[in-house]
């Protein structure tokens, strides 16, 4: 029965291995063929079925002038505004996210879950919905096709995610440990930055993350926001697809795509799984 | 120089949390708050503290507006129920961590952490992280944090509600030892719990409240001899004293199907119906007394705890040493007379067996 379990179990994480990894294989070898090996037949194996070649990668670096996509511009100002957005949505929405677990609130009928619920409703419209307010409003400030633009909105929609984060686990940390910091002579913003941040390091990782995987993958406002002066990854990545689809430039700029995000999972994984709550409160 | 609180009540909704409370706490003496979970022990405390601000009521202390100081800057320290500390520091920062802020110098932290250590038995453990450490020894660490502040108002608040039965046992101990011992005479020690148990040993001047309110102030021998009604009887004794409805008659006392002969403390009541009551150590097995049957038998450590019922008549009765019975077994018990209490049927003290009142 236990042996069973356990065959099931690595089969299982076998299965759903090949299942991620495959793809990303794929793109791997994809990235090195041309036309001609793409085209003619099915071949995975460098040197051996196929002759490795770097065009598919220059593509991405050279100057559209001389028949590439360059994206490494686009690249940047995709990691500017995600981490900009993403920072400020943090820093915002933790203080946001610890006055609402901390304290109350009373406008009329309006409590605290009814804000946080509020924020976060801003993420059940569908983002179509906000694009007409968002371009108008964008147009009337002149941050239209701008870095500044994107960041701003950005916020709107990141900082949602990090207030709903953020409250969630503020509340699972103990009132009595902010009560003690303040018996032990922290004012009430030493007790936060002291005591109350330092423990919620976890939180802030995956809040962070969120912001980061939401705010690289847009593609939508990215491409209803900005025309020619600014443009975003995504919509770059997307702009590669012509009459012929190039499929090694393609899979060479998803992978440049993902990589970010995979670095990120990597650096934060070992971080989630240290520091918890224990200890404070047994 | 005392702590003076007068006429505090605190109402964040509908119910009183604390009703029109006032007390006047001396430097140097232990004071116990007694009464049951939901009574407005860690809400008194925590007004102490400064964490609560009461809806009316003034508190002054070394001649200073309490309510005025916020809690950063009152110098009280406080050990909760549940054992709170930095999880993200190792003992040492946790001790260490009060004194920083109040900006201590580095020897004197020093000579202070070591002291604190010491008392609580925690010497060697100064590098360990919290997680690391049993329940008993997170208090420890909670207690040693309180107690190197040095503050001039210590607050325990149930310490030893969470721990098991042993180191309930071997921290309660402790705690009489460092309270007679290493205390500053410059120093209110404020300590609540719900076992009646812990403040007779703990032996200080008791406080008991219930539903906000003070029901009695007094010694901890006062509160055992003369509780002053039939509400402090029953959160003062652990099991709760037998209360029982009569009638005296001249030299008897005439329950539901039981009759007695009258104590003599008890000689200058008037004829008339009473609650009597008698703790469950009061009761005693004897062979030529009343017949009662057993409902329940738990065995407790060395003691035996009887509930024993006879018409409508249920008391309980502890016998000190193991005994095996069997449900619904009869068996025969008197009662130890002499220490009859007498309590009007609204429920007031009239007499004692200790006779400080007399109605």
């Amino acid at each position: 029965m236990n042996k069973f379990y356990i065959i099931l179990k690595y089969s299982f994480i076998t299965l759903w291995t090949v299942f991620i990894v495959a793809p990303f294989l794929w793109a791997v070898s994809t990235s090195f063929k041309d036309f001609q090996s793409v085209n003619s037949k099915v071949t995975y194996i460098p040197w051996l079925d196929f002759e490795p070649t770097l065009e598919g990668w220059k593509v991405l670096i050279k100057s559209p002038a001389r028949g590439g996509v360059d994206i490494v511009e686009p690249y940047f100002n995709s990691i500017f505004v995600t981490c900009t957005a993403s920072l400020i949505s943090i820093v915002l929405g933790t203080l946001a996210a610890y006055a609402l677990s901390r304290f109350t609130f009373k406008v009329g009928f309006v409590r605290n879950n009814d804000i946080t619920f509020f924020f976060i409703s801003q993420r059940i419209m569908p983002p179509i919905v906000l694009s007409i307010p968002f371009f108008i409003f964008l147009s009337t400030i002149g941050l239209l096709d701008s870095l500044i633009g994107l960041v701003v909105v950005y916020i709107v929609l990141l900082m949602p995610i990090a207030v709903w984060i953020m409250v969630d686990f503020f509340n699972r940390v103990p009132k009595e440990l902010d009560e003690t910091a303040l018996i032990d002579g922290c004012n009430p913003y030493q007790a936060f930055y002291k005591v109350v941040l330092p423990n919620s390091i976890p939180g802030l990782i995956v809040a962070g993350m969120f912001c980061i995987i939401f705010g690289w993958i847009d593609f939508f406002f990215a491409f209803i926001l900005t025309f020619t002066e600014v443009q975003l990854l995504p919509v770059k990545v997307v702009a590669l697809n012509s009459s012929i689809t190039p499929w090694w430039s393609l899979s060479a700029s998803a992978l440049v795509s993902v990589a970010p995000l995979i670095i990120v999972a990597f650096v934060v994984e070992r971080y989630l799984s240290k520091g918890n709550l224990s200890g404070a409160l047994k | 120089m005392n702590l003076i609180g007068e006429n505090i009540s605190y109402k964040p909704d509908n119910e009183y949390h604390l009703n029109n409370i006032s007390f006047n706490f001396k430097k140097g003496n232990l004071y116990t708050i007694l009464g049951r979970t939901l009574s407005g022990k860690t809400t008194l405390l925590k007004t102490i503290a400064g964490l609560i601000n009461p809806n009316s009521g003034s508190m002054h202390f070394e001649d200073k507006n309490f309510s005025e100081i916020p809690v950063w800057e009152r110098n009280v320290a406080m050990v909760y129920q549940q054992f709170i500390n930095y999880p993200h520091m190792n003992v040492y920062e946790n001790i260490v961590f009060p004194l920083k802020q109040r900006k201590v110098s580095d020897e004197q932290i020093k000579k202070d952490v070591n002291e604190a250590l010491n008392t609580v038995g925690l010497v060697g453990f100064e590098n360990r992280k919290i997680q690391e450490l049993s329940g008993g020894q997170q208090q420890r660490v909670a207690l040693a944090r309180s107690l190197a502040k040095k503050a001039k108002i210590l607050l325990l608040d149930e310490p030893l509600v969470n721990l098991d039965y042993k180191l309930r046992e071997q921290l309660r101990e402790e705690f009489k030892r460092i309270f007679s011992e290493g205390f500053s005479q410059e120093t209110i020690l404020i300590y609540s719990t719900t076992d009646p148990q812990e403040v007779m040993e703990l032996n200080g001047e008791v406080i008991v409240l219930d539903e906000g309110k003070i029901l009695q102030k007094g010694p901890a021998k006062e509160i055992f001899e003369n509780p002053l009604n039939l509400k402090v009887a029953e959160i003062s004794n652990d099991p709760p004293m037998n209360i029982i409805k009569g009638l005296k008659v001249s030299t008897k006392i005439n329950f539901d199907n039981i009759s007695i002969g009258l104590p003599s403390h008890l000689n200058n009541l008037t004829d008339e119906a009473y609650n009597f009551g008698i703790r469950a150590s009061e009761v005693k097995l004897d062979e030529n007394g009343e017949e009662f049957e057993i409902e329940l038998a738990e065995i407790s450590g060395s003691e035996t705890l009887l509930h024993l019922k006879k018409g409508d008549t249920k008391i309980i009765a502890l016998i000190e040493e193991v005994m095996n019975f069997k449900i619904h077994e009869k068996i025969k018990i008197n009662f130890n007379n002499n220490k009859f209490y007498a309590f009007d049927l609204n429920g007031n003290l009239v007499s004692s067996p200790y006779g400080a009142i007399n109605g």
